[in-house]
This record gives C-alpha cells, structure tokens and sequence, in this order.
C-alpha cells in the first residue's frame, strides 16, 4: 500500500502507518489525517508534535497516560478531561490515530 | 510450510461443509463435552467460511505444535478498547480465517438477561459476525468470536442501539462482574447489583480509553462465598459482609437435625469450622461470633437455619490479582467494614476507589497491578498515599487458612 504526496509515492504499510519513518512531512500528515477523517487543526497538531518530540527524545512511542498527563498539565485539565479531549480530536484513539499521523512506528501491545 | 493433511481445502472433501479434522476430532473422544462440537453444529447450520477456517487452522496449529494468531489495531469510533483483534500469520495458507477478531460486550450486573435481549444479541451477532459466543468469558464479558475488521463499527452500531456497550481491554478499568446478588440469593449482604451499575456508571469512560499502569478490576461479591471469585481477580474486592452475629433460627435448627441427623451436624458443620467456633449446645449448636471468620460454610449447610447477621455491609480487599509478574495473590483486608445501603455509601465507595487509582497511577510502574505496586512501595505507603487511617483490623494475610477444610 502507499499514498502519494507532491509527487512523491511514499510506502505505507496494511494498517496505513509510514514503512519508513523519515518520509514523514507536514504533508503527509495531512494526506494520513485525511484517510482518517480528520481535519487537522492547531490542537491536533500540538498533539502530533508532541508525540514526534517524544518519539525524538526517546526512540519509543508515549504511553497514553504520559500522553494524557502532558496534555493535562500543557492545557491545565484533570487526567478525565484530557483523555475526552485527545478522544474528540481523535476518536479513534491517541495511540493509535494520533501515532500514524505523527509518522511514528504502529503501536503494538492488546488495545 | 507443510501441506499438513486436511488444512486448506475449502471444503471440497466429502461433499461436507467442514474438511477433515482427526485431531479435532480426538478432542469429542472424551467424557466431556467438547468445545469442537459446538464449532462444528454452528459451522454446519451457518455455513459460515470463517469457521470452517478457524477450525482447519487450529487443527493445523495442533499438527505442527504452534499457535498463528497475532494481534493487531481494530476499534471503534470514540473507542480505545473492546475489540480484540486476531490476525492469521497464514492467511496465505488458509485464507478463510485470516480475520478473527472478538468483540467483548458488557454482561449486566448478576449476569441477569431477559431471553428477547438474548436472542435479538444473537441475531445481530449472526448478522455481522459468526454467531460463536462465549458466555462468558473470565473477564466478566460477553465474547463474541469472530468478526472481520470491517464489520466491527457497523456491528457495534447496532448492539449499542440495543443498549449493549462494549467491555474493557488494556490498560484501564475493566469490565465489572457481580453474583447475583439479593435478587436471586438470601446470602447477600448488599445490593451488588445497584453497586456494580452505579460504579461502573462512573468509571465508563476508563472501561472504554485505557490510559493507566496496567488493567484494573472491581468485582462484586454479596456474601464471603465470593461467586465472583473477586478476591483472586480483582485489585478491589468488594464482599458482602455482616458485623454483627450470625442468626439462628432456633426451630430449623431443629428441624435440621430431625432430618439429616446429630452425626451429620457433627461431622459436616461443628467438625469442618475452621475456627471450631461451634459447639454443640442443648441438641442444637452454638456459635462463638467473636472467633467466627465468616467461611460461609455453616451458613451454606444450613441455610434456613443460619442466615448473615443483620449489620450488613461490605468488606472491601485490595491487590488481589491472578498470574504474571509476582503471581497469584489474594487480596488484602483493607477497609473490613463498611455500611452499604444507600447512594452516599456507594459515593463514598466511588471516592475511595479514585483516591486509590490516582495514586496507584501515579506511583505504579507500566505493567503493574495494584498488589504489586503496594508490596513494592509498602503497605504504610499505600495507606498514607490514600487516606486511609491504619488500624488493627486491617489484615494483610491471614495467619491461618481461613477456609473451611474439606475431603473432595
């Protein structure tokens, strides 16, 4: 599977997420979002950024809970706000919608 | 690969539905009944290719010694849990089954349906899936087996609209069981029924967005029999509980006695207390309430004769859990009574049940339950960590084993 952007063919692979990490662009991350139904707003790329940085930092993706807590504290709400919050922007689900926009490696684990 | 006998035929073999499966088959031989009957009869009646797959993939598994699921990413909108996902890593080989994925739905509180809500659950399963369901599964839910990814929204559609909700997964609150409770049992101290719909009202958004350590259960005992089996599997154990003395009714003791004997009321109650705080007294029994640790087992003999006392309420036990990481452990007495009866007792519980999340949240390692997160800090930590005064009848573990001792 792939998607094209500028021109360019980028590989993805059955679940949608980037084969290679590096093809990652802003484009591309509209052209993800757009498979996933979403409109990609200033929130949702905090959140995007957020992840890349991490990931960055860390070579792994966050768990949800150091998601949600970052979130919580940046936008000042309770852990059960920032979750509805992250589930609005992306419904369906931080870790996994919110990774593959990001460019980072498919979750794994049971959820 | 292999091409192991029977695996992969598409159903050419014998004019019949299914291929052959020897070692399937092997499973029948037995006294018991076998979970491959089932298979087959629903295999055969819904011609459905996903079971036939399912089933020619897990006799080629038994043949070759190795299991081929693995998982993978499928929800719901809105939705970080629920679906179990099961892909075939030979769906080359046998492309029937290279989708097998679980939807686990919440089980009402007792696990109490009406057969209309049954048989429309069945239905739709039927419609968007292969009719195979377990009733029920060891997390409390009902498990519906064996759908394709792109069915599980609009499936899940039309169960929600019927008011079922998906069940938990991950690493969040789970599903929550209750026995059945005052509406079908005389041992039951408390309502577990309202407790369990009200409580997991609360936690709803945690069952669906999974965003903690690890899983975390609450499940709903209403008597120390613990049907639910909550103290071996659930990091909160709420059991049904009396605090006063055991009530006796002193002519179905009697009665009792006329029918099954003196020998019997010696040998099966007085003898199996584990705490002998029976004796005999006047033909009939006594009970020293004070060394009763509340077995059930003399209530269970006799229940005319013995019922709870009337001060009832709940005992709450904590970081009960089963196997991984430190094992099998039990939970620990921390709150040993409390009053259950109305809407604030249930806040109350609510409360409690946050302060002691956030905490373990906070303070516990990924993959950590909450026994393990307490045995590794302290229970001093866990207690100041929470709110909760020490005192001294708090049991971290029994000294003896508080079970009635039986020969099976």
């Amino acid at each position: 599977m792939g998607i094209e952007v500028n021109g360019l063919a980028i590989e993805t692979d059955d679940d949608g997420y980037l084969v290679n990490l590096e093809d990652w662009s802003k484009d591309v991350a509209d052209k993800l979002a757009a498979a996933e139904d979403i409109d990609m707003e200033e929130e949702h790329w905090s959140v995007v950024n957020f992840l890349r940085d991490y990931y960055d930092d860390y070579q792994i993706a966050p768990a949800v809970k150091v998601l949600t807590k970052a979130i919580a504290k940046e936008r000042g709400l309770d852990k059960k706000a920032a979750s509805e919050f992250l589930y609005g922007l992306f419904p369906s689900g931080p870790a996994l919608q919110a990774c593959k926009i990001a460019g980072l490696p498919k979750p794994t684990g049971c959820v | 690969m292999s091409d192991a006998k029977g695996a992969g035929s598409n159903g050419s073999g014998n004019g019949r539905f299914l291929n052959p499966t020897p070692m399937l088959d092997e499973l029948e031989s037995g006294p018991w009944p076998s979970f491959v009957t089932g298979l087959k009869e629903l295999a055969e009646r819904t011609k459905k290719p996903m079971l036939r797959g399912v089933m020619d993939q897990l006799e080629y598994s038994y043949q070759t010694r190795m299991g081929y699921w693995k998982g993978g990413l499928v929800t719901v909108k809105g939705y970080g849990a629920g679906i179990i996902t099961r892909y075939s890593m030979i769906r080359d080989k046998l492309p029937e089954a290279s989708e097998f994925h679980t939807m686990r739905i919440q089980a009402p509180p007792g696990l109490h349906y009406k057969t209309d809500t049954l048989r429309e659950l069945c239905d739709i399963w039927e419609k968007h899936g292969t009719g195979l369901i377990a009733l029920h599964g060891q997390t409390g839910d009902i498990m519906l087996q064996g759908i394709e990814a792109d069915k599980v929204q609009e499936c899940f559609d039309e169960l929600n609209q019927n008011g079922w909700d998906l069940g938990g997964a991950g690493a969040g609150m789970r599903t929550g069981v209750s026995c059945a409770g005052p509406a079908r049992c005389e041992q039951a101290c408390y309502d577990t029924l309202e407790m369990h719909e009200k409580v997991m009202k609360h936690f709803v958004g945690a069952v669906h967005r999974p965003e903690w350590n690890y899983k975390f259960k609450l499940k709903f005992s209403g008597c120390p029999n613990d049907c639910t089996n909550s103290i071996m599997r659930s990091d909160i154990a709420v059991i049904g509980m009396w605090k006063d003395s055991i009530q006796m009714d002193a002519d179905e003791v009697d009665a009792w006695v006329e029918k099954n004997g003196m020998e019997k009321l010696v040998n099966e109650v007085v003898n199996l207390c584990p705490t002998r705080a029976i004796s005999l007294k006047d033909g009939g029994i006594e009970i020293d309430n004070g060394n009763c640790v509340h077995c059930m087992h003399c209530l269970n003999v006799m229940p005319k004769a013995l019922s709870p006392g009337k001060e009832r309420g709940v005992a709450l036990l904590m970081g009960g859990k089963s196997t991984l990481k430190v094992g099998f452990n039990a939970g620990s007495m921390i709150v040993p009574f409390k009053k259950m009866e109305s809407e604030e007792d249930i806040e109350e519980f609510i409360d409690l049940a946050d302060e002691i999340i956030d905490w373990w949240d906070d303070n516990g390692l990924d993959h950590e339950r909450l026994g393990e997160t307490i045995e590794r800090v302290g229970m001093k930590q866990f207690l100041d960590g929470v709110g909760l005064e020490p005192s001294i009848d708090m049991v971290t573990k029994p000294r003896d084993n508080p079970y009635f001792k039986t020969k099976y």
